[in-house]
């Protein structure tokens, strides 16, 4: 029996004795392959394994982030059309508001030239008024204000811009007025050229183009003269710009020469106007002999 | 009180006339919408009656006009005396019909409004007012021919609905 024991004490003593030299063993081993690497001497091996790991890694990296592309990418599509329609809903929204900028600043300039026009002539009274229509018959030339007799618009007044002659006021109601242009067919108004000192009768035509009539023959006429409201017959007042002239037809056999005017009012895009509301037009109708 | 559709109807045209279509010009000529919305009512086959939508619109482009008031009546009652000789006549082809209104009353009111005007001492040159106006007006007439009988065609559907088939 004590003889068993001795044997089992001598097999563990064995055991302790062998597991203690293989950690020490394997400590010294550990211990000394790092003292190698962090002196340096494994660094090609190192290189090599790191690499190995480095593409192993990228290979794996490259086709999760392929799947993970194939999975969320028509989530982004949505999401960029999204954004997209949402920029268009803002970019839409910003071009109205330049558009109506657009128009606020052409509509400031033109009653900054208007305002300018009459500071300019302080004699006259004026109030603007706004084009709203045209007439809706080809063969006349009249155009539609948003200004009548509620604003002391009367018939006859005289119609202006910043340039020059519009026409007068034909008709008028509470709220609105229809007026003349100088350019209808029915429209005369008496001028002078400026540079000749002579006068003449203004005319309209279907066509939209004024002449002027009844400018004696021995009176010469050069293109560019300036063409005014003469005042005469109580219609205009006096010195209101018209136009210029652009070419001159005089014949032998013709008792008046006549002209070609250059309207210095733009009548196609005509958007805010001043009425004269001081002058009182006079109405020589009695006056003319009868046929 | 279905007729009473034509008066917001031809007011609408005639704004619309005034405000943008005599805007738009053809040499000097420019489209008469409530004449082209009267041609395209008078053709449709369910509508009774375009006389008082006639008078309508004579009366309010006569009141917006510088024109005598007499010849936008006259002129309209004309678009319709002719749709109704036309309506039915020309067989299955309302296009046709209505391009021939459309054609014939432009050139009726063209006159119309000439011959008044020249009563009137206004001077109109019968060549300028041919070339430069009243063949571009018919012209510009023609194009809104087509739209403006379909829209008509529709608000004629709604006027005078289908009675329902049991």
């Amino acid at each position: 029996m004590a003889h068993l024991g001795i044997d089992c004490l001598h097999s563990n003593m064995r055991n302790l004795f062998s597991r203690t030299l293989q950690t020490t063993i394997i400590f010294l081993v550990v211990g000394g392959v790092m003292a190698l690497a962090l002196g340096g001497y494994f660094s090609s091996a190192s290189n090599v394994f790191t690499a190995s790991l480095v593409n192993v890694q990228a290979w794996f990296s490259s086709r999760f982030l392929a799947v993970q592309d194939f999975i969320t990418a028509p989530r982004d599509m949505a999401s960029l059309r999204q954004r997209n329609i949402e920029l268009e809903a803002d970019n839409a929204e910003l071009q109205a508001q330049l558009i109506q900028l657009q128009q606020q600043a052409g509509e400031t300039q033109i009653l900054a030239a208007l305002l300018d026009f009459a500071q300019a002539r302080p004699e006259n009274s004026y109030r603007a008024a706004a084009v709203i229509g045209r007439d809706p018959s080809p063969f006349l030339h009249y155009i539609i204000i948003n200004r009548g007799s509620n604003d002391g618009f009367l018939r006859g007044m005289p119609v202006v811009t910043d340039q020059g002659l519009v026409g007068r006021i034909d008709a008028v109601i509470a709220d609105a007025a229809r007026v003349q242009l100088i350019t209808d067919p029915a429209s005369n108004v008496n001028v002078r050229l400026q540079n000749a000192e002579v006068e003449a009768s203004l005319v309209g035509s279907v066509t939209g183009d004024v002449n002027l009539d009844l400018i004696p023959q021995d009176i010469n006429i050069e293109i560019g003269d300036l063409v005014l409201t003469s005042g005469l017959g109580g219609g205009y007042p006096p010195d209101l710009i018209i136009g210029q002239v652009v070419n001159v037809r005089s014949r032998d056999f013709d008792l008046f020469q006549q002209a070609t005017i250059q309207p210095v009012v733009d009548f196609n895009h005509l958007s805010v106007v001043l009425v004269i509301v001081n002058f009182k037009p006079v109405d020589i109708a009695p006056l003319m002999p009868l046929p | 009180m279905r007729n009473l559709i034509a008066l917001p109807v031809i007011l609408l045209a005639v704004i619309l006339q005034t405000a943008i279509v005599s805007r738009v010009y053809l040499l000097s000529g420019i489209a008469d919408l409530p004449l082209v919305m009267l041609a395209a009512w008078a053709l449709q086959e369910k509508v009774e009656t375009a006389w008082h939508w006639a008078l309508a619109a004579g009366l309010l482009v006569g009141f917006v006009s510088a024109l005598p008031m007499l010849a936008p009546i006259i002129g309209y009652f004309a678009v319709v005396v002719l749709a109704q000789i036309l309506q039915g006549r020309v067989w299955q082809a309302p296009l046709l019909a209505m391009f021939s209104v459309t054609f014939f009353g432009s050139v009726i009111a063209s006159i119309l409004s000439f011959s008044v005007l020249r009563l009137s001492s206004v001077p109109l040159p019968v060549g300028d007012v041919l070339g430069m106006l009243t063949l571009p007006s018919v012209l510009l007439n023609m194009l809104l021919a087509i739209p403006v009988y379909a829209v008509m065609r529709d608000l004629a559907r709604w006027v005078y609905p289908a009675p329902e088939v049991e």
